[in-house]
């Protein structure tokens, strides 16, 4: 390892931020990611629960701003056609009309 | 910019300053922060956002999407300095199965495709191995700032909190890539991390770089951010630096490189992440058939970062402006304001230039000549020669926005 301090010490001293003056070394982590309970809420929202927080939670879909249903049905389509979401056919029509329903454009 | 968005994101970040300064909090690394939410400057909302510190090894972030995680930087951050603390970071993730045990005695990187040689090297290679190497690089979401799009588009509502910049000490991709000896002929580079998708045949992230730019010497493995290993969820304990290009090259937790003798065509470099060849990256909405590429350079911006939109100033005194910009894919030349809409320009003092592709700040003394309405116009003009544009772009995916900001403040 002494053979590889000197470069990262010249470095070091080149450097603007301060860093150990020690040879870098990692440490294994270990984590818990928090995960969100947050549901797709009212009328008509059994399909989208069931079907799209599998990937992603649901605050995502709401933080989006109002989208005109053109806009929500190509969203499902790309979530079914490129990320693979198996969303039941017979769903899609009701997951379109919940977004445009609760996330439509007025 | 409504102006009841403007108001409302103007009281929130009075309460965060005068929050922090009532307890001389701002030269501390984790300000106390009592607020639990803030409002975005977001045209016709949804503007809310929860602050969240249940993130580890992460401080207050602004909650975009709790899983896969999308966590935004304060903007107030960005006023302590051009480094970006690692705990407070902004973070992106595509796929939501993202390892959570990293041990470092048995992670490796393999380096595989079109080489001499195979290898599959230990962190103990990578440390220990190479030549250490360091460079101060921004890392900007290709969406950054989509959340300010009009008309609105989907995807992550950022306001502009989507970018960081950091101190990267790691080793040269150029030096590992001559370790496993690239083969004649070779087109492409392309990495993988581990995350991985829920769903089993979905397409796993994937970016490839050309070979030549893989091979320029700039081009960094990354086991440190700032001095230290890397948060969890900002690619640790491995993570591709690009500098000058958006932040969906900087692979995280990258644990795979593919040497390609073909282009690669996988989903995430020839459908994702791509934009119009067009000035800016600019169309009409509803525009089609338009030629689209794989998103790449970054372009220039710059932000106030000590004043708050729709503060009171002194009129006819002096009154110290401050922020940060960056080049894009060069340093930065000069930055600019304007107090009359852009019809004289003023310069503003450079701070340190602590590396072409980092952040670097900015700085003059402002005064407003009368009492009344003003907006402050910034404006970034990179080492190219290359300026922000003072309209915005538009694009469907909300990718490259850099129009010269302008924040509204009145003088009293």
């Amino acid at each position: 390892m002494s053979r590889n301090l000197l470069p990262l010490l010249i470095l070091l001293g080149a450097a603007s931020m301060p860093l150990p003056a020690t040879a870098f070394e990692l440490k294994s982590v270990k984590i818990d990611l928090p995960d969100s309970d947050k549901m797709f809420e009212g009328p008509g929202s059994d399909a989208i629960n069931n079907n799209c927080l599998a990937c992603h939670s649901a605050g995502m879909v709401l933080n989006q701003p109002a989208l005109s249903k053109q806009a929500w049905t190509a969203e499902v389509n790309k979530m079914i056609n490129n990320y693979k979401a198996p969303v039941a056919p017979e769903d899609v029509g009701a997951i379109v009309e919940y977004l445009a329903n609760v996330k439509g454009a007025k | 910019m409504t102006e009841k968005a403007a108001l409302r994101y103007a009281v929130t970040r009075r309460q965060l300053l005068g929050a922090a300064a009532g307890v001389g909090a701002m030269a501390l690394a984790k300000p106390s922060w009592a607020q639990t939410k803030l409002n975005l400057p977001l045209p016709d909302g949804p503007d809310a956002r929860a602050i969240t510190t249940a993130f580890p090894q992460k401080g207050p972030m602004i909650l975009q999407r709790t899983r896969p995680p999308l966590l935004e930087t304060p903007f107030e951050v960005f006023d302590k300095g051009v480094f970006t603390p690692n705990d407070q970071f902004y973070v992106r993730w595509h796929w939501a199965l993202i390892p959570t045990d990293i041990d470092v005695g048995k992670f490796t990187l393999t380096v595989r495709g079109h080489v001499n040689q195979t290898l599959s090297l230990s962190l103990n290679d990578i440390l220990h191995g190479l030549p250490s190497v360091q460079l101060s690089a921004v890392n900007q979401c290709s969406g950054n700032s989509r959340g300010l799009f009009q008309p609105r588009v989907p995807g992550g509502q950022w306001a502009n909190g989507a970018m960081g910049n950091a101190l990267w000490t790691g080793v040269r991709l150029k030096d590992v890539l001559d370790k496993a000896g690239v083969k004649p002929g070779a087109v492409q580079v392309r990495f993988k991390g581990l995350e991985e998708p829920v769903v089993a045949d979905a397409p796993h992230f994937m970016k490839s770089l050309d070979i030549d730019h893989a091979r320029d010497g700039e081009v960094l493995i990354a086991y440190a951010m700032n001095g230290e290993q890397l948060p969890l969820v900002n690619g640790f304990p491995l993570r591709l630096v690009v500098p000058g290009w958006y932040a969906t090259y900087w692979v995280k937790m990258l644990s795979d490189i593919e040497v390609l003798d073909q282009p690669d065509t996988n989903y995430w470099t020839k459908v994702a992440y791509t934009i119009p060849d067009t000035p800016h990256a600019s169309i009409k909405p509803g525009e089609t058939d338009v030629k689209m590429i794989p998103i790449n350079r970054m372009v220039p911006r710059s932000f106030v970062t000590n004043i708050a939109s729709g503060q009171k100033l002194k009129a006819i005194a002096p009154t110290t402006l401050r922020g940060i910009a960056f080049g894009g894919d060069c340093g930065v030349a000069s930055v600019d304001y304007s107090i009359d809409r852009g019809q004289s320009w003023r310069s503003t003092n450079l701070g340190e230039d602590e590396g072409k592709y980092g952040f670097r700040q900015w700085q003059t003394q402002l005064t407003l000549p009368a009492p009344g309405a003003y907006a402050i116009l910034v404006r970034c003009t990179n080492s190219n020669g290359v300026a922000q544009p003072d309209t915005p772009n538009w694009n469907p995916a909300g990718f490259m926005r850099n129009v010269v900001e302008s924040m509204n403040v009145s003088a009293v």
